[in-house]
């Protein structure tokens, strides 16, 4: 495996024992300290907690849960700086701590093997452990593979290969027995064929110690030479199986799986004493602090408490690391908290981490390919990085590098090459988010597309069957009366214009003479009389026979349907009531209103007629007789009519009586009592809103709710009785 | 003689065969609809905002096709003028945004909700039926499934509707490009208030 040999810085601090850590007067918890999904919280601000409580529990397949390393109590949920290069905020949970210490009652298993293995994990993902190598990858989800996966090698990476690093160093140094205890339980949920130990072949005391430990088990310990990075999970496979794993795919899929050895501590931890993650060991390192060390910290312990408790020198602090030199970023702040990921915190003086030297032009030597433990074209992917070809880095396998930082490390021009490849990394993923999310957008406008077109094509048939309708209703008389009525129509008005202008010389005739005082005025006058008399006459006849023709034809039933008929109503008197009936009657109606309005219109005119005729004296008596006799007749006939809508009408009433044990008045009180109840109660509402405590206003909302039901259900109880009886016109 | 009509049937036959074979296959593996079209509708950036003239971006891809311009896209940008300029193989003009405001910000509707009368206005002219609410009931937008591209602004007749820039959160931050040639690193904060 290709690689690096950078100043180790080891030494600095891996001479003491793990120290506990400080006891900050604030915890900062972030909800996401592992890879996946953010934990949910489950307590509230101000709920006191007690030490290994769960604070938040695991949302969705990858996530972890969330204790509390220490008694005490929640103060805020909110968002705070968390450990990001990007220096923004998270939603954590902030816990004071009450200094008792008090643990929840902790329910430590002795033998892992009577839990079986569906518990284990169970265990596990409630325990809050993830990867305490780098990535915080939860270890639920890595153990569970599933009864189809065979793991033939289990590794566990003790390389530590990243310089000043120390804390897996001093872990198995002293607590060399508890990891291989987590081992075997990892075995047992694994059932791998061979369990490797990879380690560097700079911490002689703790292979001895892994040794020991390991004297009577089936756990094999390989050492590495010092390289690196070693360390990087598809790196250590290589250098222990000799298997590489494929670009894009997982260990898992060439049969490994591979665990931190701080991994293993915590596994069992979470499983033999019933301790979640709670602690992990930290190291502090660098020129500006007095007691370089290991520590072991709560989760959520802030940087700044951290490096007082190991004795800061401000004055010669340059630059804040969180993480080893190598793939570690630079801090914003010193508030963040340390989490489960956090192994390291370098406080670098200016001379020992200093500034970088501005980058300089690629002099293609080819350097980084030689170092790059990934064999990937360093050189190349940055010259794509550079000019935005983010294309062509991805089929240069960009994505597969693992941004250890050795090109970086080697480059004689400075350039700060992971950063290039972060950004084309980061800007890689932005584009494809954007072109799922442009995908999703077509998608939805296409179908609304398709759902506009589709209305509209069904209103074009519905406005086309309209029309059609409306056609055959207007052919229908057309062919039932062939032309006669228009015929004698159109004589009728021939007359009618002919008197009218008749009648409309002969005044104006008469009033010239009036005007002249001729003799003849009077006899003018009279036979201008006479003249109008005929003309209304005509009028009189027009109106009856424009009335009569599309009357007699007209598709409606009979203007004068006999008591007989109505009540004789199909839908009548059947308590079930169909559509089809309501539809009938409905149509009935309509038609007997039609009826009865042309009738009485006819009735009035005849009326006035009448009226005329009578103070105009002109009429002979036959006339006005006959007048009478026609004015009786349309009376009767309107009358008819109106007696036959009562008589449907009283009818759908009792109908409705009969089907809702309420006449139509009832229903309608009903209705609009509910409606009035309901607007005084949301008026009372309205005016106590300000004025009353919540639990008036509770009730009264409560109130409000079940009248508004009472109102919907008065309204639909009116509207179906009224619909069913084909009452909606009304 | 007989040779001869033989050969000639044979010949017959076989022409007859293949015509139907390649007549079936003509049919069975009909092209279905333009694939240029296709292709330049992946281009685009489905913002289906109408900034470039037409009812969203398939109706502009379909026009491209026919020979309109290509730098019509505010949203795409020149990136897209480029894509596009590379597929088709024309010329690289420069975009035609007519002073539109700068869309390298992504931004999103946002419906002051006390302020909303229920008009539906701006749901007949969402393009991707990404806001829900009834009439007279308070409407929102799925901040997900909104393009912004500003349709819904317009129309909105008490002028409730503010187009937001996204915000970046820890899923979308991305590192920055470095700085360049002669320049040191950048993203490094000096530590302060320890």
């Amino acid at each position: 495996m290709k690689g690096v040999h950078p100043a180790e810085h080891k030494a600095v601090s891996n001479q003491t024992p793990i120290a506990p850590g400080p006891r900050p007067s604030q915890l900062v918890l972030p909800l996401n300290m592992h890879l996946g999904a953010p934990a949910r919280p489950i307590v509230a601000v101000g709920d006191r907690v007690l030490k290994g409580q769960m604070l938040a529990e695991p949302a969705g397949a990858v996530s972890a849960a969330l204790h509390a390393p220490t008694s005490g109590t929640v103060v805020a949920l909110g968002p705070r700086p968390i450990q990001h290069p990007s220096g923004m905020d998270a939603l954590c949970i902030v816990l004071e701590p009450d200094g008792e210490d008090q643990w929840a009652p902790r329910q430590p298993v002795a033998d892992h093997t009577r839990l079986g293995p569906g518990k284990l994990v169970a265990m596990l993902r409630d325990a809050g452990v993830a990867g305490l190598g780098g990535a915080g990858f939860p270890t639920s989800v890595k153990v569970n593979l599933g009864d189809h996966q065979r793991v033939e090698q289990l590794i566990i990476n003790a390389v530590e290969c990243e310089p000043y690093i120390t804390a897996d160093d001093r872990l198995m140094r002293e607590r060399a027995g508890e990891i291989v205890t987590g081992i075997q339980i990892l075995q047992y949920l694994l059932n791998p064929h061979d369990t490797l130990i990879g380690i560097e072949d700079n911490k002689p005391e703790a292979i001895a110690a892994l040794r020991a430990a390991c004297a009577d088990s089936d756990i094999e310990i390989r050492v590495v030479p010092t390289k690196y990075p070693s360390g990087g999970e598809k790196q250590l496979i290589q250098l222990l199986t000799g298997k590489e794993v494929p670009s894009g795919s997982i260990p898992a899929q060439c049969g490994v799986v591979c665990q931190n050895v701080g991994t293993a501590w915590a596994v069992k931890r979470a499983v033999r004493d019933g301790e979640p993650l709670l602690s992990r060991i930290t190291t502090v390192t660098g020129d500006a602090v007095a007691r370089p060390g290991n520590y072991e910290v709560w989760l959520g312990t802030p940087v700044a408490d951290l490096l007082r408790h190991a004795g800061v020198d401000r004055g010669r602090l340059g630059r804040l690391v969180m993480g080893g030199p190598m793939m570690g970023f630079t801090l914003h702040d010193p508030s963040v908290p340390l989490v489960k990921t956090s192994n390291c915190v370098i406080a670098a003086s200016t001379e020992e981490l200093p500034e970088p030297p501005p980058e300089q032009a690629c002099i293609r030597c080819g350097a980084c390919a030689e170092v790059c433990p990934a064999n990937l074209l360093p050189q190349q992917l940055y010259w794509y990085a550079k000019t935005d070809d983010f294309e062509r880095a991805q089929h240069h396998n960009l994505m597969d590098c693992i941004e250890c930082g050795a090109c970086a490390y080697v480059c004689p021009s400075h350039i700060p090459l992971v950063q290039y490849y972060r950004y084309a990394k980061g800007e890689i993923r932005t584009q494809t988010a954007e072109q799922i999310k442009a995908d999703r957008a077509r998608e939805r406008f296409e179908a609304r597309q398709a759902r506009l077109e589709q209305e509209q094509a069904e209103k074009e048939a519905r406005r086309r069957a309209r029309l059609e309708a409306n056609r055959k209703k207007q052919e229908a008389p057309a062919d039932s009366n062939p032309g006669a009525g228009d015929e004698k129509l159109a004589a009728l008005k021939k007359e009618v214009g002919q008197a009218s202008s008749a009648y409309k010389a002969a005044v104006k005739a008469a009033k010239t003479a009036e005007a002249q005082e001729t003799d003849n005025a009077a006899e003018l006058r009279a036979r201008a009389d006479s003249l109008k008399a005929e003309a209304d006459r005509a009028k009189a006849a027009l109106r009856d026979a424009k009335a009569g023709a599309p009357a007699a034809p007209a598709p409606t039933p009979p203007p004068i349907p006999d008591a007989s008929s109505a009540p004789a109503d199909p839908a009548a008197g059947a308590p079930a009531v169909d559509t089809e009936g309501a539809a009938k009657r409905q149509k009935r109606l309509k038609a007997l209103k039609t009826a009865y309005n042309i009738a009485h219109k006819q009735y009035k005119e005849a009326h006035a007629a009448l009226e005329r005729a009578e103070r105009g004296g002109q009429e002979s008596d036959e006339a006005i007789t006959a007048m009478h006799t026609k004015v009786e007749k349309l009376k009767g006939k309107a009358n008819h009519s109106r007696d036959a809508l009562d008589a449907l009408m009283e009818q759908a009433k009792a109908d409705i009586l009969a089907r809702t044990g309420k006449d139509l008045k009832t229903l309608k009180l009903d209705a609009a009592r509910a409606e009035s109840a309901l607007r005084d109660k949301a008026d009372e509402l309205a005016r106590r809103r300000d004025t009353s405590d919540a639990d008036t206003l509770e009730t009264l909302n409560s109130e409000l709710d079940a009248l508004q039901e009472h109102a919907q259900l008065t309204r639909l109880a009116l509207k179906t009785a009224v619909e069913e009886q084909g009452l909606v016109e009304e | 003689m007989t040779t001869v009509l033989i050969a000639i049937a044979a010949l017959l036959g076989l022409a007859a065969l293949f015509g139907a074979l390649l007549g079936y296959a003509s049919e069975k593996f009909k092209v279905e609809g333009d694939p240029i079209v296709e292709q330049i509708d992946a281009l685009l950036p489905q913002t289906q905002c109408g900034q470039c003239g037409h009812p969203g971006c398939r109706p502009y891809a379909e026009a491209i096709a026919e020979g309109e311009e290509h730098n019509l896209c505010p949203p795409g940008g020149e990136t897209t003028v480029e894509a596009l300029s590379e597929l088709l193989g024309r010329e690289v003009l420069p975009l035609d945004n007519e002073g539109a405001e700068d869309a390298s910000v992504e931004r999103v509707a946002y419906i002051r909700e006390d302020e909303c009368i229920g008009c539906t206005k701006c749901i007949q002219a969402c393009p991707v039926d990404a806001i829900v609410g009834a009439a007279k009931q308070m409407h929102t937008v799925i901040a997900d499934e909104c393009t912004g591209c500003d349709l819904c602004v317009e129309p909105c007749p008490v002028d409730c509707i503010d187009m937001i820039e996204r915000p970046v959160t820890l899923a979308t931050w991305t590192w920055d490009r470095p700085a360049g040639i002669g320049r040191r690193p950048e993203q490094r904060i000096e530590v302060v208030n320890l």
